[in-house]
């Protein structure tokens, strides 16, 4: 499956979708990207007068990219926008930067493992100047509507 | 190996992703690891992984998919040992 095309199956759209690029993909890792908008839905009450990206949004945008993207890819052609669907079911995160309105960041996911539909993955999200923002443990599961 | 050895073999791998510990503490053959337990089905994958190791068998999705309950599980369990 092509890099690209994964980005159109995904069962997100804006103002929720937080994933512009897939740079890297194999059956063991993902690599993604996303620049956060100057005007997203969330600066606006978080926080007053001073946006900063809310931490789930920044575990959202790592599940979109390491859980989302990358279930899709590991379910070999199975997956079917129509048929099924995802549910993030843990996460643990440490965050260490704040991401800020207009800010680039990669996430990269090495899996843990992939069984029976369910995704673990070890993810880390560093920003453009390659500083360590969150890291953490994410999994999730793919399952029929 | 006994079912008493397998029970509290199980008992041991499943109490990480156990929410209700009443449950827990009343465990027996009928116990349902959603209902009466609340694990929630992406941790019952966990469950089956660290039974796997455990035991050293593997799981298909057929077999995944019995294990809902002690008893259920002690069976799968003992026929995959048995056909090792």
């Amino acid at each position: 499956m092509k890099k690209e095309d994964i980005i159109q199956k995904l069962p997100y759209s804006k103002p929720f979708l937080f994933v512009d690029e897939i740079i890297e993909i194999d059956d063991d890792h993902i690599k993604g990207g996303y620049t956060f908008l100057n005007d997203e839905y969330f600066y606006e009450g978080h926080f007053k007068d001073n946006p900063i990206t809310p931490g789930v949004i920044l575990t959202e945008c790592m599940a979109q990219i390491g859980m989302a993207c990358f279930g899709i890819y590991l379910l070999k052609g199975k997956w079917d926008e129509g048929e099924w669907s995802v549910a993030m079911t843990s996460s643990e995160m440490n965050f260490n930067k704040p991401v800020f309105p207009g800010e680039k960041v990669i996430v990269i996911a090495d899996k843990v493992y992939f069984r029976f539909n369910k995704l673990k993955c070890n993810v880390v999200m560093y920003n453009a100047d390659d500083i360590l923002v969150a890291k953490g443990v994410v999994a999730g599961i793919a399952f029929k509507k | 190996m006994t079912k008493e050895e397998l029970l509290s073999k199980l008992k041991i791998i499943i109490t990480p992703y156990v929410q209700n510990q009443e449950g827990l503490k009343n465990l027996t053959e009928n116990t349902d690891f959603i209902k009466d337990l609340e694990i929630n089905s992406a941790n019952l994958v966990d469950v089956v992984l660290d039974v796997e190791d455990e035991f050293d068998i593997e799981i298909d999705n057929e077999a995944m998919e019995k294990m809902l309950t002690v008893k259920a599980s002690i069976e799968v369990i003992e026929h995959k040992l048995a056909v090792k």
